[in-house]
């Protein structure tokens, strides 16, 4: 019941920008820590089956290459975090999921932890604007990792102080979405260090166009 | 080495903001400020704060539920420990610390600061202090409500007999009973017809006092109970307990003519003896031949013999003469009996009665025990077999045999103990407290009679260290040492006196100082040894 309203909310939010598509992967319902993707591709556990890869493929626009890869540890959304242009992962991934990742994604990897937590996918979220990370990163790992990402990145928590900053909220450029239980100061965090502010869907087209301009002149 | 010189990366903790208010902190499990933290959780929750104990006024004591009282004082370890343990749920909180909080001792509440410590959220430890409020209420536990609705509750009963014409015995018995805290589980004890009655709670207390009876005084006892109540269904019966002690009627300085097959079986002793002390068995002593024996209590009731003539009928006799038999050497060593020890010596005296004196000239040889007490001129005491009328079996079967006029007991201090008479004595003693039968009425002669005996009893005490040995004797704090001067030059010998080394000083309470100081049953002041 929760995964439809959940659903139908994403829908009234996006409905005229981005279509927004019901599935499974591995006929499991958390979709979001099995499979992991960005504006290049999607990468899909080896647990999907045939009916979903198909489905997806159907329902995802061909620029974006959906791809089923053959991993041991097969909840890709713990294991991987990533934005359209670097990600971090697991340093137990298979070299050859590495080189998947970097391929389908189109992604610069590093092999990262976060706070001593392996589980990056986990323990932070990014976007092309910025990102949050586990609130016991030190400074020096905030620093590096910044560094690494190209993006601003603050310690904080979601859902009223949990630390799995990954499994309570989700972000592209533009919106984020947070737990229920997430407190106003939370959002606050969150809305500055993702820059949603000003963002909404026509401010990145004409921000992009403005560049766009800037770099065909 | 090289371990030391590894790079490590410095570590510089970050801060995040508090996920409710927004304040800059380092980051701890919870995430959140510790102000943030209080208002979000009580670990006090589910912890009584207002708590109402049972407390008996009557005997200061607290209800441990279901039944238990237990005694504790205000402020006290025990107190606090009985406080925390009526606290539910403690048990889901570390407890810390605990500590009263000082109220007025007739506030009727006792206030307890309590630290306790608790997990929060994700292994996030939370401490807290907080102050529980006791409410005592008054509850009176089962004892005292039944003592307080019936004073009179006893179970057992001990009725301690002893058939005599004196009081002396019970006087003796009621030191040994204080000396040895004999007393302290009894009820009541009542002042009954030739004897005493003793009230008990529980049966095995009326039986620890009949074995201790049993174990000073020669007596024998039976014992009955008496259906009070049962209930058939859970096979309750409720008994009362009585029993009936019945102490031997031979006291000290009486004089018994043994039966025949007694005096047969003791090696031909006597068979006029005296007796000399009486503990749990009876000491006898032939005046004629010094020898001594004992009969204990079992021997004593088989045969269950009376005494021939009591200390009552005692006669004062005026020593004439006094001849040593055979020297001091015969005597001893024949009398190596139990208490023979040098402290006879057998003698020929020739005595006359102080009432005939200037009156005839009867004159009477005996033999005596008392050679090394007695010398011409003094006072004896003695059974006047003469003039006797007495009604005794045995004593007619011996008729036809050789028996003596006069057996002398002991030297008579009468005239000497008649100018000090009166006055307080250097020492006193503890009385037991007494409920006076009021069907026992004794009329006003017969209480004279047991002033005289308690008198008599005093003078015994002065005159048998080893009686004295027994019990315990007291400073008479109001006593002041005055006629000592106008007595040193009369005629040298004094009456025998209590050494002050005997006595011991009683312990007071500055508080109980207004009281006339006879211990009063089980609380009576305390003994030291000086």
């Amino acid at each position: 019941m929760a995964f439809f309203l959940m659903c139908s909310m994403f829908e009234m939010e996006f409905g005229d920008v981005i279509p927004v598509v019901k599935t499974s992967v591995g006929g499991t319902r958390v979709i979001g820590r099995m499979c992991v993707g960005n504006k290049n591709g999607l990468l899909l556990p080896n647990s999907t089956t045939d009916q979903e890869l198909l489905h997806i493929r159907n329902c995802i626009p061909d620029e974006v290459v959906v791809q089923r890869i053959d991993e041991r540890l097969s909840a890709l959304g713990n294991c991987i975090a990533c934005n359209d242009y670097v990600g971090l992962i697991h340093t137990d991934l298979d070299r050859e999921t590495e080189e998947l990742i970097a391929d389908v994604l189109g992604v610069e990897v590093f092999r990262q932890t976060i706070a001593g937590n392996i589980l990056v996918g986990s323990y932070c979220v990014f976007s092309n604007k910025g990102g949050l990370v586990h609130p016991r990163t030190s400074i020096e790992d905030l620093d590096e990792l910044s560094s690494l990402l190209q993006v601003p990145l603050v310690a904080g928590t979601v859902n009223r102080g949990s630390e799995v900053i990954g499994a309570g909220m989700v972000a592209n450029d533009w919106t984020a979405f947070c737990g229920l239980d997430t407190t106003a100061t939370e959002l606050s965090v969150v809305e500055s260090v993702f820059k949603l502010r000003d963002a909404h869907p026509s401010a990145i087209v004409h921000e992009m166009r403005a560049s766009l301009i800037d770099s065909m002149a | 080495m090289a371990a030391m010189e590894m790079f490590h990366v410095q570590q510089t903790p970050g801060v995040v903001l508090c996920c409710l208010c927004g304040t800059a902190i380092s980051p701890n499990p919870t995430n959140m400020c510790m102000s943030c933290i209080r208002t979000q959780v009580d670990i006090t929750e589910g912890l009584q704060k207002q708590l109402t104990i049972f407390y008996c006024r009557n005997c200061g004591r607290y209800l441990q539920p279901p039944r238990a009282w237990i005694k504790a004082e205000l402020e006290s370890k025990e107190l606090l420990t009985f406080c925390i343990k009526r606290m539910k749920n403690l048990s889901k909180v570390k407890l810390v610390d605990a500590g009263f909080v000082w109220t007025e001792p007739h506030s009727k509440r006792l206030k307890v600061k309590l630290t306790v410590q608790k997990e929060v959220f994700n292994d996030a430890i939370l401490q807290q202090t907080f102050v529980a409020d006791y409410v005592v209420e008054d509850n009176m536990c089962d004892s005292c409500s039944r003592a307080a609705g019936n004073p009179d509750q006893w179970v057992a009963v001990v009725q301690l007999r002893q058939k005599v014409d004196h009081k002396r015995t019970f006087f003796f018995l009621e030191q040994l009973i204080l000396k040895h805290g004999a007393d302290a589980n009894t009820v009541n004890v009542k002042k009954m017809h030739e004897g005493l009655d003793f009230y008990y709670g529980h049966r095995s207390h009326a039986l620890k006092f009949v074995d201790f009876v049993n174990s000073v005084v020669p007596v024998r006892h039976r014992n009955d109970k008496q259906l009070v109540s049962h209930d058939t269904k859970s096979n309750h019966y409720n008994y009362r307990f009585t029993f009936s002690v019945e102490i031997c009627p031979i006291c000290k300085d009486d004089l018994i003519c043994l039966p025949q097959r007694l005096s047969t079986s003791l090696g031909n002793l006597g068979p006029l003896v005296l007796c000399t002390r009486v503990s749990n068995s009876l000491f006898l002593l032939d005046p004629a031949t010094l020898r001594t024996s004992f009969v204990d209590a079992q021997q004593y009731w088989r045969a269950g013999y009376k005494p021939l003539l009591t200390s009552r009928q005692l006669v004062e006799y005026v020593v004439l003469d006094i001849e040593v038999i055979g020297g001091g050497a015969h005597s001893n060593n024949d009398s190596a009996g139990a208490g023979g020890g040098g402290r006879y010596l057998l003698a020929e005296a020739q005595v006359a009665r102080k009432s005939d004196f200037g009156q005839n000239d009867l004159i009477f040889t005996t033999r005596t025990h008392l050679g090394r007490l007695l010398s011409p001129g003094d006072y004896a005491l003695g059974y006047d077999l003469y003039g006797a009328n007495t009604n005794s079996d045995e004593l007619d079967s011996l008729k036809s045999a050789n028996l003596p006029d006069v057996i002398l007991v002991r030297k008579s201090y009468e005239e000497k103990r008649r100018r000090i008479r009166g006055k307080p004595r250097p020492w006193k003693l503890r009385n037991l407290a007494m409920e006076v039968d009021a069907t026992a009425v004794s009329g006003r002669g017969e209480e004279e009679q047991q002033q005289r005996d308690y008198e008599r009893f005093l003078e015994e005490l002065e005159e048998d260290p080893e009686m004295r040995s027994r019990i315990a004797l007291f400073k008479n704090p109001q006593y002041t040492k005055v006629e000592t001067a106008s007595m040193a030059g009369d005629d040298g010998e004094e009456p025998p006196q209590v050494p002050l080394e005997e006595l011991l000083s009683e312990l007071r309470i500055a508080d109980q100082e207004g009281g006339d100081g006879d211990g009063v049953g089980s609380d009576g002041p305390e003994e030291m040894d000086m």
